[in-house]
């Protein structure tokens, strides 16, 4: 066994190293090479973690969310084995943890803090026991891959039984969320936004029915998609008694919101934008505070925290402030339209959609986002790119931009050109799966072009 | 109204939610308004009584079983209403699961279940979900005509005394085997086709407007419009998921 588990990690550590030299974040080639080889290698690596496991799943918000747990478990000295770059499937997990083992076996980590996609969490939880999953929120995603919400509530409930010592921290907004917390004897906690911050948008809710009785779901505030404080018509299913309250949101001028918990209460003041960031903030704060039984020196963590590619990730091009942000769902989508709205300045817009594999062949979602608000964002230009720039140049027709005041571009080289050579102080650029990493690449070539001139 | 137009019902938009199918209503709106017809949107939720007389144009979406189960029990007491008002020519769209719910069976949540039949059709449980970009080619008022869309669903549907819409050029259809795509009788068009079938394709809009105006007022003018943008996402589709 031994044998098999160092020729397994040395496999994975040498693709990790090829797929890098080859200029590819590839991490799907080198674990399963080490999983063909040593077929045990993630329950024999994350066994050797000495405190806790962490899992972050949910549609929206688990790279950003495990991030920062990391870096707050991290500054309090602890080791940390972390899949950062997003690589969130089985063989993501398991060259994160063979990047860190010893090329005899051995890992030297005090925490693990794992990002898990949904449809994998059953197989992650069959090797590695979490004592902390965190659930961020279940949009719809993706439905020609993963099926509608049920199905992937159902990917859940399976994995979770597989490790029934588990707590979970939930998203108590999420009413699809929260129902994990229902008819169950494992320790959970809730955070929520405990107050109506006057920011509701009325887009589309995923989960408006009661898991439980099937009665539609009714609420006195809600904040974005479902999340917000509900209760059922049909049954005693509501929102829950948060363990971590959030209040006193505002977005101007960056986020602050303050965190309540065991009768303390904390200030956060953060430059990101994006009321979402509330939750992955708040969620990951909550999780270290758990797992490691203290409080991080949570400031500084957050002025020092990097986002990840597209992430609200700003970029300056000449004088022009250019801001990317991934959104691969309507309840992104809304929230990144919501967060633009914020800026009060003119705007010039890139949106870019693209139906590769990993994006989701079905496109019909972007009839449900609602870009309508964008007439009222200050938009001076307009360009839609990607392979479905044809759609979406249509669908931005219906929400009142003719098509003679936008500009299309299949190409993400010339669409990033037009839309940083518009004459706004500011230029959002708006990108699904597959368009955002190749836009990030052309925006830090721009970015460095323009500072060398 | 002061000047022409019509009335279009929404089918608890709120419950039927899933795939983007306020782009149907998005298209029957705005080409009436960009030709100076009147065009009110009637969105039915879910504790409202329904006229079906006052519609000229009903569209029923699609959404998750649990929601399309509730859907139709709401819908069961208007079955006769519904209809009367589909032969007297009214003009009703279905796309995606309320397709389904016109038929005479169909299974919701694991189980058959009688439709309010309005199309002699009838869905049953398959294997597998059939996925996928659909080229499909049609005949509407003696044009031959591409229809493109987008599918997404496990059940089979097999019609009986009623016209396929469409002939499959790519992807499912019906049920996968026989090369039919959705069912047409009377003014009733039904089709797994979710969400914006229409937006792409504006000829398709066009033919269940000029229905539903002939109908309300014994004349139909529909004034060219510039559908370069339709054009291009539909020939897009076209080229990129038909057959060569």
């Amino acid at each position: 066994m031994r044998i098999r588990l160092i020729l397994g990690i040395w496999a994975c550590k040498a693709g990790i190293m090829i797929s890098r030299l080859l200029g590819k974040g590839g991490t799907s080639m080198p674990g399963k090479l080490a999983f063909a080889i040593c077929p045990a290698i993630l329950s024999l690596l994350s066994a050797q973690v000495k405190k806790d496991i962490i899992v972050v799943c949910g549609t929206n918000g688990k790279t950003t969310t495990n991030n920062l747990l990391a870096a707050f478990i991290r500054s309090c000295g602890h080791k940390v084995v972390c899949n950062d770059k997003g690589a969130n499937m089985i063989w993501g997990v398991c060259c994160a943890f063979a990047e860190q083992a010893s090329l005899w076996g051995k890992l030297s980590a005090d925490f693990a803090c794992l990002e898990v996609d949904e449809a994998s969490a059953v197989k992650v939880l069959q090797h590695v026991k979490p004592k902390t999953m965190v659930m961020t929120n279940l949009f719809r995603d993706q439905l020609d891959r993963y099926g509608d919400i049920e199905t992937t509530v159902d990917f859940l409930r399976r994995a979770l039984s597989l490790s029934p010592d588990t707590r979970l921290l939930l998203n108590g907004d999420d009413p699809l969320v929260a129902a994990f917390g229902e008819n169950t004897d494992r320790e959970c906690l809730y955070m929520s936004v405990d107050e109506d911050t006057g920011l509701g948008v009325d887009d589309a809710k995923d989960g408006r029915f009661c898991s439980f009785c099937g009665a539609p779901l009714r609420y006195d505030y809600y904040h974005y998609s479902q999340l917000g404080n509900f209760s059922c018509t049909g049954c005693s299913f509501k929102r829950h008694e948060p363990d971590f309250k959030v209040s006193e949101v505002s977005l101007h001028d960056g986020l602050t919101f303050c965190l309540e918990y065991n009768e303390k209460k904390e200030p956060f003041a953060v430059s990101y934008r994006g009321f979402y960031n509330v939750y992955n903030i708040a969620l990951s704060y909550a999780a270290a505070l758990i797992s490691m039984g203290e409080a991080p020196d949570y400031q500084a963590v957050l002025a020092a925290y990097k986002p990840q590619v597209g992430r609200m990730e700003s970029f300056t091009i000449g004088s022009k402030d250019v801001i990317l942000n991934m959104a691969k769902n309507p309840a992104g989508f809304n929230q990144a339209i919501a967060t633009l709205l914020q800026d009060s300045r003119e705007k010039d817009i890139l949106i870019a959609v693209n139906d590769n594999e990993s994006d989701g062949q079905d496109i019909t979602w972007l009839w449900d986002v609602s870009f309508e608000s964008l007439q009222n964002a200050g938009v001076k230009r307009l360009v839609v790119s990607g392979l479905r720039a044809d759609e979406l140049m249509l669908r931005l027709k219906y929400a009142g931009f003719a098509e003679n005041t936008q500009i299309k571009c299949h190409e993400l080289q010339q669409a990033v050109d037009a839309a940083a050579g518009g004459d706004a102080p500011v230029c959002y650029m708006l990108a699904n799966y597959t368009a955002v990493f190749p836009i990030q690449k052309i925006l830090k070539e721009t970015e460095g072009q323009s500072h060398g001139a | 109204m002061e000047r022409k137009g019509l009335i279009i019902g929404h089918l608890f938009p709120d419950l039927l939610n899933l795939y983007g199918d306020k782009g149907n209503i998005l298209s029957l709106q705005n080409r009436l308004l960009w030709r100076g017809y009147e065009a009110e949107i009637v969105c039915i939720e879910e504790n409202d009584t329904i006229d079906f007389a006052r519609f000229d144009i009903v569209y029923l979406g699609g959404g998750s079983d649990r929601a399309e189960l509730l859907v139709l029990e709401k819908l069961r007491p208007y079955r006769d209403a519904l209809h009367r008002y589909t032969e007297a020519g009214g003009v009703l769209l279905a796309t995606c699961g309320g397709y389904e719910m016109l038929g005479t069976s169909l299974m919701l949540c694991g189980q058959s279940t009688e439709g309010l039949s309005l199309l002699d059709v009838r869905t049953e449980a398959g294997p597998n979900r059939l996925i996928g970009n659909v080229v499909a080619e049609t005949v509407l008022d003696g044009s031959a005509l591409d229809i493109v869309g987008f599918e997404n669903h496990s059940g089979r549907t097999f019609l009986g005394d009623c016209k396929g819409f469409a002939k499959i050029v790519s992807g499912f259809g019906n049920n996968g085997e026989d090369g039919t795509c959705g069912a047409v009788y009377r003014n009733v068009l039904g089709t797994h086709l979710h969400g914006p079938l229409l937006p792409k394709n504006p000829a398709l809009t066009d033919y269940l407007l000029q229905r539903a105006l002939l109908r309300k007022y014994g004349e139909a003018e529909l004034l060219p419009l510039d559908d370069k943008a339709e054009q291009e996402a539909h020939d897009y589709a076209c080229k990129r998921f038909g057959k060569e």
